[in-house]
């Protein structure tokens, strides 16, 4: 069997790939954490002083829809290199998987807002209103209605933004953070490995495949539609 | 119990003013089924919304409970909407919660509240309204009328003095509508509940309505007892919710009478009267002869009403018209 596999497949390193892995997982499950604990807030703001909404603040929302727009703008690759003074700030380095996390989660927390609060306006204005009748306060509105009505919407949005992130994580080469993207440039495309090449992609399309069947489990256990 | 004073509501979209209620005052009296009538547009769900101050006037004031409450905000605003329950059209209930949470949700809100008392309040209020045994359900697995008195159970939670209901029952079937309308009825005989009504259904407001208004463009149109209102419309808006129940043009039916002989006469009767064989004694007695052009007998609540068309030839019509006037009976001369 290994015989096998070592004259289809010569070039590859299985213990290099096992940790081209596990970095991807590393690189897209932190970011992750802090994309939700962030990017959560975020969309409730935007939706919240958006128009004819609880909080309308026109100003306070085009300003924050505008620093959304701004990073949503520029492309991953650029903003990892931009960003490498304030990661360094903020982790102590700019290499390896923790130097790729910061520059993940400017990229992927103000995607991750736009989708919050479109799963947001999407809630049934009439429920809303249902519990301003009841005399409920903005706080109970958004943790006690809008949240668990678009519970399914964000984790789908949480999916979105997860498989996204393991193309933006592709790129951390650039940087030295390694990963299974990173893996397939150096090896597949720059050395001609096309063995490897092959591994690694039908190792991401397996951890894309995994992560959208695991948010469609998700969002249908949560749906009481 | 509810005032609204001289209310004006006037929007502004794009430049455009739109005057949604104009110069409204109406006395809501505590106890009391009252009704709102209006077509789409008329402002009456405008005006529903201000008694809670989901909408709030842009001048003229809202009186509850004695208690100018136009300008309440934060706390006493949050207390004036738990002391009033609301309905809707679209039932709004959240999806995400089961029936039970969802009547549990406004005593959540309200605080102070521990768990065996919600747990025993919701179970007493499902039994009320007909839906033991589904607390664990989800709305999605239940049908309008059902989702309705969910509706209705979740705003009793808090014991409101007041219930609102917005087209409450305009998604329902006829039959779900009866029920849930005789549901409201009948909470509040039991709770004394002051029950606003809103609709376009003069249906709704027959069965269950002691007093009605008639909303048109923005404005009460008329307003009264609603026997009299139903029995005696005076203004076009009304004429046309009361007869369109019948698919009747009134005007039109007039015409069709220009080949009928004799005078024509329009009699209402209530209560016991409409039972009572008045016609056969006054033809026996007066010998007038009488055949029936157009009628309905039917229930304002729980009274009994008639109310015939009749043309009368031969014998003493006069004497007729005398004898019924003593009766009691309402008589209305529609060609002499």
């Amino acid at each position: 069997m290994s015989g096998l596999m070592n004259e289809l497949l010569p070039n590859v390193q299985w213990w290099e790939l096992g940790s081209a892995t596990w970095d991807t997982a590393l690189m897209v499950g932190g970011s992750l954490l802090f994309i939700v604990a962030f990017g959560l807030p975020l969309g409730v703001l935007l939706f919240l002083t958006g128009k004819r909404q609880p909080l309308a603040q026109p100003a306070v929302y085009g300003v924050v829809s505008f620093v959304v727009n701004v990073l949503r703008s520029v492309p991953f690759i650029i903003l990892l290199i931009v960003m490498i003074p304030v990661t360094v700030l903020i982790v102590g380095t700019s290499l390896g998987v923790a130097g790729v996390i910061p520059p993940l989660v400017a990229a992927g927390t103000p995607f991750f807002a736009r989708l919050v609060e479109t799963s947001l306006r999407e809630v049934d204005r009439g429920v809303i209103e249902a519990a301003e009748a009841m005399g409920a306060t903005t706080p109970q509105i958004v943790f006690g209605a809008l949240l668990p009505e678009a519970l399914p919407g964000i984790i789908a949005g949480v999916t979105v933004t997860a498989i996204t992130l393991v193309s933006y994580a592709a790129m951390a080469g650039v940087v030295g953070g390694g990963g299974l993207g990173d893996l397939a440039i150096r090896y597949g495309y720059q050395r001609f490995q096309t063995d490897v090449m092959i591994v690694t992609v039908i190792l991401l399309v397996v951890l894309v495949q995994l992560l959208q069947m695991l948010g469609d489990r998700l969002v249908l256990y949560f749906s009481r539609r | 119990m509810i005032e609204f004073q001289g209310i004006d509501k006037t929007y502004e979209i794009e430049d455009r003013r739109i005057e949604a209620l104009r110069d409204v005052s109406l006395d809501i009296r505590p106890g009391e089924v009252f009704g709102i009538i209006g077509h789409s547009g008329a402002g009456k769900s405008t005006l529903l919304r201000m008694i809670n101050l989901i909408e709030r006037p842009s001048s003229g004031r809202v009186r509850v409970n004695d208690r100018d409450v136009t300008d309440y905000r934060n706390e006493r605003l949050r207390t004036l909407r738990r002391e009033t329950g609301m309905i809707f059209q679209h039932f709004n209930l959240l999806s995400s919660k089961s029936v039970r949470a969802n009547v549990a949700f406004p005593m959540k809100l309200a605080g102070g509240y521990s768990r065996g008392q919600i747990r025993e309040r919701v179970d007493s209020l499902l039994e009320r309204v007909g839906l033991a045994g589904q607390a664990d359900k989800y709305p999605a697995q239940l049908s309008g009328g059902q989702k309705q008195r969910v509706g209705i159970a979740r705003a009793l939670a808090c014991r409101p003095g007041i219930l609102l209901c917005d087209e409450a029952t305009s998604a329902l079937d006829p039959q779900t509508t009866q029920s849930v309308l005789q549901l409201l009825a009948d909470l509040n005989e039991e709770l004394g509940i002051t029950v606003v009504l809103v609709t376009h259904e003069m249906d709704a407001i027959r069965r269950i309505c002691h007093r009605v208004a008639v909303m048109d463009d923005g404005a009460v149109v008329e307003s009264g007892d609603t026997a009299e209102v139903f029995l005696h419309p005076r203004h076009p808006t009304s004429r046309r919710f009361v007869f369109e129940r019948e698919h009747v043009d009134e005007d039109e039916r007039r015409d069709d009478f220009h080949n009928v002989e004799g005078r024509i006469i329009k009699l209402t009767l209530r209560g016991e009267a409409t039972y009572t064989p008045i016609l056969g004694e006054l033809a026996r007695e007066t010998g007038v002869d009488f055949s029936i052009l157009s009628g309905r007998v039917d229930h304002i609540r729980n009274t009994p009403y008639g109310q015939l068309t009749l043309s009368m030839v031969g014998g003493d019509v006069d004497e007729a018209l005398r004898r019924l006037d003593a009766e009691d009976v309402h008589v209305e001369v529609v060609r002499r």
